[in-house]
């Protein structure tokens, strides 16, 4: 058990050092692939229409000219240890972890990152919770019943469920549920409101997936009740509610989990488009206005935070899994 | 001792000949699996379904210019006599406020645009990223998938390693960035040209390992297969054995992937264009019609259910296609 996790520990450290390296290559040397000069780059640091002064000065302070490695190790080392940001007349130290300075709106971008974080976190924990209920629940119920009307229906509601944009099923409740539209409330000052606000995102988001979760469960359950230790159990007369509780689900769960660390992307793409919808303001939200600003500093910052995240989220995945399914400890 | 066998049951009453005459009449024909699957997809009506509607959307798609010179009018047209001022909305009360026999399916909040012209060429757009940005996923998914099948070892490992973290990554995110970080002018292209062709390489850039585990799996139990040592034993090398042996067995769960790989690419381009970085104004594009009704749910919901519908439909259909294709084509496979 201890080697599977220090192994995964490794693996997610191994991981992570790649995830920065790839999101500091997209907007590092992307750019420069597509034939874009170090001055142009540097003028996405700037407000709108920069005089060449600045972008001159701007390209000396960040460094834009250094080979990318350097630029890279300043980069890592931002976030490990912190550094200097130098706008204008003042210099600002950033503390670790440093995820950047936004030279637009003069700020850094850490502190927008954690203020945004709660939104982000109660929208995906809340969609998490609900599809995974509803989606095994109604996995379970279709395939004990398989072939009756409830079945079909589930299934043909499960079809439709993955075929539909949360764009448009998000507008949809808008323009025909709430109108007047939802603000965030943070748990702590008011939990009803918190819930209530987020009920309607909420179950949008969770729609597409337990969807999938509902065809998979529904698929797993089907082909354990045909295995042999399932009808043992029901020779050995236990109630029929034990049988599919304890001995069939519990099979049904390392497949969910898969799905569900494979999902955990999904998720956060599937945050982006619920916050924009709603105009909540999360780190999506956060993601989507940067780019339409292009505020290079803020992007990179929040898709490295969304990397990192992932890395962990499977990270911890991985070691449910050894809890789950003991072949795992020792495979 | 053994019972006897009784031989006047009444299966042994049909004399041989008889079977045989039955047979004559009928000649035994040998049916390819192509035909076999399409005997089966024929009794599917559901997915028969899907696959008309899908050709009735490309020929609409195809013909758009000829239909809206009938109905709607050109695209892009303004038509701002037919908006409430006040409100920007379209003039008229109710949830089909802006209908008429002009337009069909009502007119854009602030501009006036015919609604039914803008998703005609909506979906041309749709499905010409849906196919492309597949046909990138499928080439380098079949590509990476049957390399790391056939090989094994570290190949293997680290090709599925590499599509593990692709899958578990937050593509949508990545792929936003990626579209806003590409300039307006690179690799001799520009406008909406160099859009397209972005949005066509990073969507099948990103999908691409959703195919690549399914024939990677494939590969892997194809390689142990007697034809594949037969070839090996005639002196064929690995290029001949990937191409000309694994691949052709391949055929049919690369039809069956790529049908469902469409769906999820025109709702990721639908996504992009909705966070405001697809293809640019003022060509039409279903998800930039959804974004355009955020500010507007209100008074004019015609406008999100219109663009929204099309989306769906459109997905379904592929949906529908796919997995009755995936019964019938691959009757083990996950059903």
């Amino acid at each position: 058990m201890v080697a599977y996790i220090v192994r995964r520990v490794i693996g997610a450290v191994l991981l992570l050092a790649i995830t920065t390296m790839v999101t500091f290559g997209i907007f590092f040397l992307v750019p420069r692939l597509a034939g874009q000069t170090t001055d142009q780059i540097a003028a996405q640091y700037v407000g709108r229409d920069p005089s060449p002064e600045e972008i001159t000065l701007t390209k000396r302070r960040l460094g834009l000219d250094d080979p990318l490695v350097v630029q890279y190790g300043r980069f890592v080392k931002g976030l490990v240890a912190g550094t200097d940001y130098s706008y204008g007349p003042n210099t600002e130290f950033c503390p670790p972890p440093c995820f950047g300075y936004s030279f637009k709106y003069q700020r850094a971008v850490w502190p927008d990152l954690v203020d945004r974080f709660p939104v982000t976190l109660s929208l995906a924990v809340g969609a998490a919770a609900i599809w995974l209920v509803a989606g095994v629940a109604i996995g379970v119920l279709s395939a004990l019943r398989k072939g009756t009307v409830f079945d079909r229906a589930a299934m043909i509601t499960a079809l439709a469920g993955v075929s539909l944009p949360i764009f448009f099923t998000g507008l949809l409740t808008l323009a025909f549920i709430r109108p007047e539209g939802v603000v965030f409330v943070p748990f702590t000052e008011n939990p009803p409101a918190w819930a209530g606000n987020l009920l309607l995102p909420w179950v949008t988001l969770a729609f597409l997936f337990a969807a999938g979760y509902a065809r998979l469960t529904r698929a797993t359950m089907l082909e354990t009740v045909g295995e042999d230790y399932i009808r043992t159990a029901r020779a050995k007369g236990l109630p029929e509610r034990t049988v599919i509780g304890k001995h069939a689900l519990r099979a049904t769960m390392t497949p969910t989990l898969t799905m569900f660390g494979l999902d955990l992307g999904l998720l956060l793409g599937g945050a982006v488009l619920t916050e924009s919808t709603y105009s909540l303001p999360g780190l999506g939200k956060y993601a989507v206005d940067a780019i339409r600003q292009n505020d290079l500093p803020q992007i990179l910052g929040v898709t490295t935070l969304a990397a990192f995240f992932i890395v962990v989220a499977n990270l911890v995945v991985d070691l449910l899994y050894a809890v789950v399914d003991p072949r795992v400890r020792l495979g | 001792m053994t019972a006897p066998l009784d031989v006047s049951g009444t299966e042994s009453s049909a004399r041989p000949e008889a079977v045989l005459q039955g047979a004559g009449r009928q000649a035994i024909e040998g049916r390819s699996l192509g035909q076999i699957a399409w005997a089966r997809l024929r009794r599917d009506k559901v997915a028969i379904t899907g696959g008309v509607v899908i050709v009735l959307l490309i020929v609409v798609a195809v013909l758009a210019p000829v239909i809206t010179n009938v109905v709607g009018g050109p695209p892009d047209k303004f038509n701002e006599e037919l908006i409430d001022p006040t409100f920007s909305s379209p003039k008229g009360s109710g949830i089909f406020a802006g209908v008429s026999w002009e337009h069909p399916l009502g007119v854009e909040p602030v501009n006036g645009r015919d609604v039914f012209s803008r998703i005609l060429y909506g979906a041309r757009i749709s499905l010409l990223i849906g196919f492309l940005a597949t046909l990138v996923s499928v080439v380098l998914g079949v590509f990476f998938g049957v390399v790391a099948g056939y090989f094994g070892g570290w190949v293997d490992t680290l090709i599925s390693r590499i599509m593990d973290v692709f899958l578990a990554f937050p593509l949508l995110l990545f792929a936003i960035a990626l579209v806003g970080v590409v300039p307006d002018e690179a690799f001799g292209l520009s406008g909406n040209g160099l859009r397209l062709a972005v949005l066509v390489f990073i969507i099948g850039f990103f999908s691409w390992p959703y195919i690549g585990r399914i024939i990677r799996g494939q590969t892997l139990s194809l390689r142990e297969r007697e034809f594949v040592d037969a070839a090996r034993s005639l002196g064929a090398r690995s290029p001949y054995i990937l191409f000309r042996e694994l691949l052709p067995n391949l055929v049919a769960p690369i039809i069956v992937y790529s049908t469902l790989l469409i769906p999820t690419n025109i709702l990721f381009e639908a996504a992009l264009s909705f966070l405001g970085v697809g293809i640019e104004r003022p060509t039409a594009t279903w998800g930039k019609m959804l974004e355009q009704a955020v500010p507007f749910y209100s008074v004019a919901p015609l406008f999100v259910v219109v663009p929204g519908l099309a989306i769906f439909i459109t997905v379904l259909a592929f949906n529908l296609l796919g997995d009755g294709l995936r019964d019938a084509l691959d009757p083990r496979g996950t059903r």
